[in-house]
């Protein structure tokens, strides 16, 4: 047997961390391919930061191991920091310095010297569209601005590996698909990305594999398309409707035992079947209970349903997240 | 990795930013003024004795513009998750720390020479043991940096940093000699004086200025570079401990 002769770009085995009384992280294993786009997938509060922090260096494992390309982490934190770009979930640049300027420091703490740093600037202000504002102070970009700058930080060194948490969050939608097509350059050119989100549609349209992180755990890691492979064939319809739906929960099951009925949140229905929905008979059902039904759509199964399924998590949490932190996913 | 070019731009970047901006320059000039012409209209003396007045001068000013800025301006890039982005950085510790602490050191010793300065244009400081003065200004700067240093860690808030710092500063201003003598405090305090780094310095600076020590120099600079050594390693290791925990 031949072994396999490249190192994976990360490895986390049994990852833990507690902060006071919390239990952030308790079980966290998973392992990312050499030029992959790895999502990491959980609601907030799930550890996905944590996680980063301390793949990336900034906080210490209480157990567990991390090897990034091969060195260990966890006893030499600061070996892999080379090898590595990170871009926060906040921004962490220098709001008194220009977007020039932060890049060029940035530049500086990789060692890397002043023509080089300079041009290496400019290039990327111009790849993300900011070479018009490279003069003016970071302090007074707008988020999308600032958001694309930390990514053009995170990779002014040329990492091999590229974490990036939460990158369109709290952003508009323009500058998330903006984003989204950099990510995808950047992954096309062969960089490693741990890309965590809680945007379901994100890190299905973007990832190659996806780990799903629940209550400081890995549930389940495995490609878009295995993950998705179970629901595939599933007919999903959404039924828009005013009334108190809930209650006709039992009464709904008993009629139409050949489907599955969720209530993702008040005035919604969501039917699942492994054969396509009859809508007539659905809507006179909830007609006769004076339940007026303003629209009833088929949809695409999607990662989200993969994603509810296996984690337990509640799909209106999900869509909470979202309008607390902004439309970044559309 | 050439570490010396991330030293030199941490360090360019805090002169720039933090510490050479007028209001920081109009301060380095105002404080010892107004500590000087305090010490005169409560002495009501006259120019010949400037270098009564001229260490306690130096040293508050020297005391109040690194513990201040350090503590203000590492509270603040820890607030603002800037000081994140060179944690991540491919940096030793200890030369990321020194680069942070640099630009404060440089500032303590320009806030020492204007005093300086002046009384050198107001008086005669032929009689002045510059061998001595020199080390004394700069080992007092890089003690009084790590303390800032010591301070920045213990706090949160930027706010909490300047009053935290004045928890250090004031009691240490009365016990280090600066403006009467250690062996005039209350014998209980006394021994309380040789805990304080300034105490070591404050006696460098009146032998330097007046020929009046009370220990061999050799001794006051070998325990300050103790005292400079000890707070930089307890606040590398309180860093290591608090934020990368």
């Amino acid at each position: 047997m031949t072994p396999d002769p490249s190192p994976a770009a990360i490895q986390a085995q049994g990852l833990a961390k507690r902060f006071d009384k919390v239990q952030a992280v308790s079980a966290v294993d998973f392992e990312v391919r050499s030029g992959e786009l790895f999502g990491f997938l959980g609601p907030n509060g799930a550890g996905k930061t944590t996680t980063i922090n301390m793949l990336t260096g900034l906080a210490r494992p209480d157990a567990g191991t991390i090897h990034i390309s091969g060195v260990d982490c966890t006893k030499n934190p600061r070996a892999a920091q080379h090898l590595i770009g990170v871009v926060p979930d906040e921004s962490n640049l220098y709001p008194e310095l220009t977007g020039f300027g932060n890049l060029c420091f940035c530049a500086a703490l990789y060692g890397i010297g002043k023509t080089e740093r300079r041009s290496r600037a400019r290039e990327l202000l111009d790849t993300f569209d900011l070479a018009g504002a490279a003069d003016r102070k970071f302090g007074g970009y707008s988020k999308g601005m600032k958001r694309k700058l930390a990514i053009a930080a995170g990779i002014i060194h040329r990492p091999d590996i590229l974490f990036l948490d939460e990158p369109t969050t709290g952003i508009d939608v323009a500058s998330a698909r903006q984003l989204r097509r950099l990510v995808r350059a950047l992954h096309k050119n062969g960089t490693t990305i741990f890309l965590t989100t809680h945007y379901i549609e994100e890190a299905e349209r973007l990832c190659d594999r996806i780990a799903f992180i629940v209550s400081g755990r890995t549930i389940r890691t495995d490609t878009v398309e295995n993950l998705i492979q179970p629901v595939r064939d599933t007919h999903v319809l959404q039924v828009t409707c005013t009334g108190r739906t809930k209650d006709l929960a039992d009464t709904l099951d008993r009629t139409f035992p050949d489907l599955a009925f969720a209530f993702p949140e008040q005035g919604m229905i969501r039917v699942t079947s492994g054969s396509p929905v009859r809508v007539g008979p659905l809507v006179r059902f909830l007609e006769d209970r004076a339940v007026e039904v303003t629209e009833a759509k088929k949809i695409r199964p999607s990662l989200e349903e993969v994603f509810i399924d296996i984690t337990g998590v509640k799909a209106e949490i999900m869509s909470r997240e979202k309008e607390k932190t902004g439309g970044g996913s559309r | 990795m050439n570490q010396w070019i991330a030293f030199w731009s941490i360090f360019v970047k805090d002169l720039k930013t933090y510490y050479l901006k007028p209001p920081n320059i109009s301060w380095g000039l105002i404080f010892p003024l107004a500590w000087t012409g305090m010490f005169f209209v409560k002495t009501g003396s006259d120019l010949s004795s400037i270098p009564e007045v001229l260490p306690g001068v130096m040293a508050v000013s020297i005391l109040f513009g690194t513990t201040s800025m350090l503590a203000v301006t590492i509270t603040f890039e820890k607030k603002n998750r800037s000081f994140e982005r060179l944690l991540l950085a491919p940096l030793s510790f200890e030369i990321l720390m020194l680069a942070k602490t640099s630009g404060a050191i440089l500032f303590g010793i320009l806030n020492a020479l204007v005093p300086l300065f002046l009384a050198v244009w107001l008086t005669d400081l032929s009689q002045v043991a510059w061998g001595v003065l020199v080390p004394a200004v700069f080992l007092i700067s890089v003690a009084s940096t790590f303390m800032g240093l010591f301070i920045a860690v213990a706090v949160s808030e930027v706010f909490e940093a300047q009053t935290f710092s004045n928890f250090f500063r004031f009691p240490m201003i009365f016990l280090c000699g600066l403006f009467f003598p250690v062996s005039a405090l209350p014998f209980f305090l006394e021994p309380l004086a040789y805990f304080l780094p300034l105490t070591y310095g404050a006696d460098l600076l009146h032998g330097a200025v007046r020929g009046e020590h009370t220990l061999p120099y050799l001794v006051d600079l070998a325990v300050l570079a103790v005292f400079c050594i000890g707070l930089f390693a307890v606040s590398l290791f309180n860093i290591r401990r608090r934020w990368i925990a």
